[in-house]
């Protein structure tokens, strides 16, 4: 894992931090950091437990064991006021205004009595209330309250969820400029096509981090098989009896973690043929998910 | 350029031939606005033909089409607002079209999820199957025999007695599916099944579809993933209302007009209009005409021409009617 730039300590540092909830280990002695400048994604299924060590950093939650240090102490109401938190629900007042929303949280966050200007894009909005806006308005105006009082850290829950292309590619601007800045962020997507924004990557399951690092070094070596055949239907039907677990993919169909040998013999006498390729972040992130889990991989 | 991108020629259903049974041929019933397939290779199939619908004062679709044929999966692409629900409820029946045909089969042969999952909170899984299932005239035996297999791939066998609304958006979605194909629908009409839903479920959902098509259902989703609809046979890129681009994924990035690159820093001038980020680095696009080759000041700096993907290209379509709306495309 890359470690902080010469001199400079992490924003943010989970040392095997546990949290557990009676019998139930919700975070499972993770060790996580978030430098200045460098944007880490947190990814994994629902249930991981992104979003308990989230709450761990906020200072929502205490750990069972290990220690969560932001910007070098113990979480705190006047570390708090360095973070830039931007929940799923995006954590504006539907009944206020965006103007108002961004005055209410200015004051809350010491920041300033009138509360930063609205972006020129959203200034035709101000005076309606939130409630009555289209989401994707609404992520915008979270996005700004989350980032008007200049936070040093950014933690972002699932920022992009049921936003276009277009608008994700603009939200990720947004993110990859404050990190330009001197912010660190921590963000959560269920989008693996956007670890390429990500300058590292931090995979959890069951509460604990199974892999680490860039996208090309978490894939390392796997590979699938690719089935390219005349009828995808019966490939699929052939396949799905031999119990391989099978994905359609446009007019193919991707088999991970089984050697080509067999699937081509699952195939039988099928016109099909059988390809092997590298793993997507995607394929190997179910190998890492699914093998860690006490649950059986689906077949 | 015309007033929108070039529409891939088509529509031509382009998913691989389907192994399953044909639509009914007794159906669609007399209730649908209009009985002809819409279809133009005459394989059969049901869909929308220039459908407009109005809410209020304002277009919510502007003279859409779609063809769903049997055992080809159909994906529906756009961001919020696009009118992706209100395409999928006038395919699905579920609210009546202000102008266009729509062709669908009998209301007992579609299965539709509506984007609120349509479940009963405060039923268990069981009894919201149970309901679903008698509603479309199985037993209780027939249906437990049906869904068996997808509960148990859908990894809900053991929530089975849980109460709908303490199980997670992803269990829910996946339950919602299994409801909606309980009775073997030959249209099966899905609004945003996998919005929220993290990656390993969304490939239960994503067998779920495949297994569905497998069986000769029709089926038409919708989505904000574009690797998702990358998948699909068929693909409608709507944006406010209207089709960005119509086709296989293939068609649509064929049709994309002018070129694209990609360039590590962010670009200035008129580039940077024309500018997003992806995969942390910059697309430009160069409409048709203007590519860097066009200019003067031509070289490595202005970086490579790329092949673009599916997602680029719903981008550049988006893109190019944004900058015509502001009056700097044409």
């Amino acid at each position: 894992m890359t470690g902080a730039a010469a001199g400079a300590s992490p924003l943010a540092q989970c040392a095997g931090v546990s949290c557990r909830f009676g019998q139930f280990t919700a975070v499972d002695q993770v060790d996580l950091q978030v430098n200045s400048g460098e944007i880490v994604g947190l990814l994994g299924a629902n249930g991981a437990g992104k979003t308990t060590l989230i709450r761990l950093l906020l200072g929502l939650l205490t750990p069972s064991a290990g220690e969560v240090a932001l910007f070098g102490a113990a979480p705190s109401r006047a570390t708090r006021r360095r973070i830039g938190y931007l929940p799923q629900g995006l954590g504006l007042y539907d009944d206020l205004t965006p103007a108002e929303n961004l005055k209410f949280s200015a004051a809350v966050f010491g920041s300033g009595r009138d509360g930063p200007e609205l972006p020129a894009a959203l200034r035709s909005y101000a005076n309606t209330v939130v409630g009555s806006l289209p989401l994707g308005v609404q992520r915008r105006i979270a996005f700004a309250q989350v980032l008007s009082h200049r936070p040093d850290l950014l933690i972002l829950d699932e920022p992009t969820s049921g936003v276009d292309p277009l608008g994700r590619a603009r939200l990720w601007e947004t993110i990859s400029d404050a990190a330009a800045a001197g912010a660190g962020v921590l963000v959560t997507t269920h989008h693996l096509d956007e670890a390429g924004e990500c300058s590292r990557l931090v995979i959890m399951a069951d509460g604990a981090v199974v892999a680490a690092g860039t996208a090309a070094q978490i894939i390392g070596p796997a590979r699938v098989s690719v089935v390219t055949a005349a009828s995808w239907t019966a490939a699929f039907t052939a396949l799905e009896r031999a119990g391989l677990p099978v994905a359609l993919a446009g007019r193919s169909l991707r088999v991970p973690s089984c050697p080509s040998a067999e699937v081509r013999h699952a195939l039988g006498d099928l016109d099909a043929r059988v390809a092997d390729a590298p793993a997507t972040l995607e394929e190997r992130f179910f190998e890492l998910t699914l093998s860690s889990s006490g649950t059986e991989v689906p077949r | 350029m015309t007033s929108r991108p070039r529409r891939a020629s088509g529509p031509q259903p382009g998913g691989p031939q389907p192994g399953g049974r044909e639509p009914d041929s007794t159906a669609p019933d007399s209730t649908a606005p209009d009985s002809a397939a819409p279809d133009s290779t005459g394989r059969g199939g049901w869909g929308l033909q220039e459908v407009s619908v109005w809410h209020d004062d304002s277009l919510a679709l502007d003279h859409v089409s779609l063809v769903a044929a049997a055992g080809q999966v159909t994906a529906v692409v756009g961001g919020d607002g696009a009118g992706k629900t209100t395409l999928l409820r006038c395919l699905a029946g579920a609210q009546a079209p202000g102008s266009g045909r729509v062709s669908r089969p009998e209301v007992r042969r579609i299965g539709y999820l509506p984007a609120s999952s349509g479940l009963y909170p405060d039923l268990t899984v069981a009894e919201n199957l149970a309901f679903r299932a008698a509603a479309y005239g199985l037993t209780a035996a027939q249906a437990r025999e049906q869904v068996a297999e997808y509960l148990d791939r859908a990894g809900l066998t053991a929530a089975r007695d849980r109460l709908v609304g303490q199980l997670s958006g992803g269990m829910r979605q996946k339950l919602g599916m299994i409801a909606a194909l309980v009775h073997r629908p030959d249209l099966l009409v899905l609004d945003e099944p996998s919005t929220g839903v993290d990656p390993v479920s969304r490939s239960d959902l994503w067998w779920l579809i495949a297994r569905a098509a497998t069986g000769g259902s029709a089926v038409v989703f919708s989505t904000s993933y574009l690797d998702e609809a990358e998948r699909a046979g068929l693909v409608v890129a709507l944006d406010a209302g209207r089709e960005l681009a119509t086709g296989t994924p293939d068609e649509i990035v064929a049709a994309i007009p002018g070129t694209l690159r990609a360039v590590r820093e962010r670009p200035s001038g008129q580039d940077g209009l024309r500018a997003w980020r992806r995969g942390g680095h910059w697309r430009v696009w160069d409409p048709p005409g203007s590519g860097p080759a066009a200019g003067p000041i031509a070289g490595p700096a202005a970086g490579p021409v790329i092949r673009p993907d599916l997602q680029d290209a719903v981008t550049v379509a988006a893109l190019a009617r944004e900058l015509r709306l502001a009056g700097s495309l044409r």
